[in-house]
């Protein structure tokens, strides 16, 4: 699995964004999940929550510390990952795949141009780890 | 920004894969691979912990013993050479200077293990009432490398690099030896409910003896752990942290250490008014809790007697439980509301979280 596959979008604070139609997927990088170590819990919104790009929307936690995870961009909540209650762990193992987060209307698609992609990405990263 | 201090270790952690954090004016690691994967490793093999920002205070002289017993609740007068109690440097009102490890080393040398962010207000402290006493204080913090090897098979991967029997040193109990040639106190005591040893050295072999023990116990499950590890295993074990738990603001007696105020032993700081308190009694007690619900509790959130409008104080540590598979925290509550079983409520982002009171330690390891 590449770290930051292409197809994706990336924001500044390590959230993905997969575009599917006009919705959108959400979770974090594999940076993310890397750097916050075991997860043990994930807080998410409930079904028809409506966030501004950049809002806090849960947060995650690894036995050390809380982090507030922030929705890539704009959108009303449609469907979250129920299965991560019970397998927080899966954010770890396949932060792309089954530790994905939330599943969301976008309310103005204008603002994926603000994203980054995986090249762009992976550049921020190398900065931040200097 | 102040250069922080590092330990002899500091390329070793790196090496190692050790993610470096502050603490305590430290460059320590935090952990190394998982903290989960480190908890895990002492509970059920070992892990090796350097917890050389540890400090050191020796006090020396005729008056040795009458320093110590002025200084610390507990009666240092019980001690035998060889022997270490669990103490602490309380201020007049009871209180917490920091919470230490009183080593007899022999009649007129005790050997003081305190927390790294007090060492120098420790020495500070300590030297300012030597003047009545014909003893010594000196901070030999640099002088020594503390290792910290911990779970149930710390000894067999320890016993080879040893000229000791270690099975005969008692549980807080140690020994002058050698750890692989190198002379050592060799102390069974540690921080995390597991059997295990803290050894103290000369920082010059540090790399050598921590490597050579590593190698070693690394086919029987020993993992390198961080601090992370080493503060979710003191939570389990109910061991108090200096700034959690206890500080100036909360007595011995609130800490639920009444054991090490031995308020019979002679003077000493602090006896007056906890004397006091225990008449009295206490008006708020720290007590061990399990979140009823899925989200963890966490350091600084509030806690709520049941109905409550004002918080009644706070969790003092907070945390997901790697080897008990629980969300654990201890938190000052008001006396009345401290019977086990009782439920408050703890203040999770805004929303009030149900807790509940359980007995404590929250792990006590099996005695073979």
């Amino acid at each position: 699995m590449a770290k930051y596959p292409d197809n994706l979008q990336y924001s500044k604070d390590h959230e993905w964004l997969k575009i599917e139609g006009d919705t959108g997927r959400a979770g974090i990088t594999d940076f993310a999940q890397n750097s916050l170590g075991d997860i043990v819990y994930v807080e998410l919104p409930k079904v028809g929550d409506k966030f501004e790009q950049g809002d806090p929307f849960g947060s995650v936690e690894s036995v050390k510390s809380v982090n507030e995870l922030f929705i890539p961009v704009s959108g009303e909540i449609i469907e979250v990952n129920e299965a991560l209650a019970d397998a927080p762990e899966q954010v770890n193992e396949d932060p792309y795949g089954k530790g994905w987060m939330i599943r969301f209307k976008i309310t103005d698609p204008s603002e994926v141009d603000s994203l980054l992609s995986a090249s762009e990405y992976e550049d921020f990263v190398a900065e931040q780890e200097d | 920004m102040t250069e922080l201090k590092k330990t002899a270790l500091n390329a070793v952690h790196r090496k190692l894969g050790g993610r470096m954090v502050e603490f305590g004016g430290w460059d320590m690691p935090v952990q190394y691979s998982s903290t989960i994967e480190e908890h895990m490793a002492v509970r059920t093999a070992a892990g090796i912990f350097d917890v050389s920002h540890m400090g050191e205070i020796e006090i020396r002289g005729p008056q040795a013993l009458d320093f110590v017993q002025y200084l610390t609740p507990n009666n240092a007068a019980k001690l035998a050479d060889g022997q270490a109690q669990y103490s602490a440097l309380l201020t007049p009102a009871g209180t917490f200077v920091d919470d230490v490890l009183v080593h007899r080393m022999g009649p007129e040398h005790f050997f003081i293990c305190v927390n790294a962010s007090n060492a120098d207000k420790d020495f500070e402290w300590i030297s300012s009432h030597a003047g009545r006493f014909e003893a010594e204080a000196v901070n030999t913090s640099s002088r020594y490398t503390q290792l910290a090897i911990q779970g149930p098979k710390a000894l067999s991967i320890l016993q080879p690099f040893a000229d000791t029997d270690l099975s005969a040193i008692k549980y807080y109990w140690f020994t002058r030896g050698h750890i692989d040639g190198v002379p050592a106190i060799i102390a069974r005591t540690g921080y995390t409910g597991e059997d295990g040893f803290e050894i103290y050295f000369d920082p010059a072999e540090s790399e050598r003896i921590w490597n050579r023990i590593l190698e070693a116990g690394e086919p029987h499950g020993m993992k390198p752990c961080g601090l992370a590890a080493r503060n979710t295993l003191r939570l389990e074990a109910k061991m108090a942290l200096y700034g959690h738990e206890i500080d100036d603001t909360t007595t011995a007696l609130e800490a639920d250490l009444g054991w090490i105020v031995k308020l019979d032993k002679g003077d000493f700081i602090g006896r007056e008014r906890l004397a006091e308190q225990k008449t009295a009694g206490v008006t708020r007690k720290l007590i061990g809790f399990e979140m009823l619900d899925r989200a963890p509790a966490r350091d600084g959130y509030l806690v709520f007697v049941a109905g409550g409008s004002e918080p009644a104080g706070k969790v003092t540590s907070g945390s997901p439980a790697p080897f008990l598979h629980k969300n654990i925290g201890l938190a000052y509550l008001p006396i009345g509301q401290t019977a086990i079983g009782t439920q408050f409520e703890v203040e999770i982002r805004g929303r009030r979280v149900p807790a509940q009171i359980v007995p404590t330690p929250f792990y006590k390891r099996e005695k073979k």
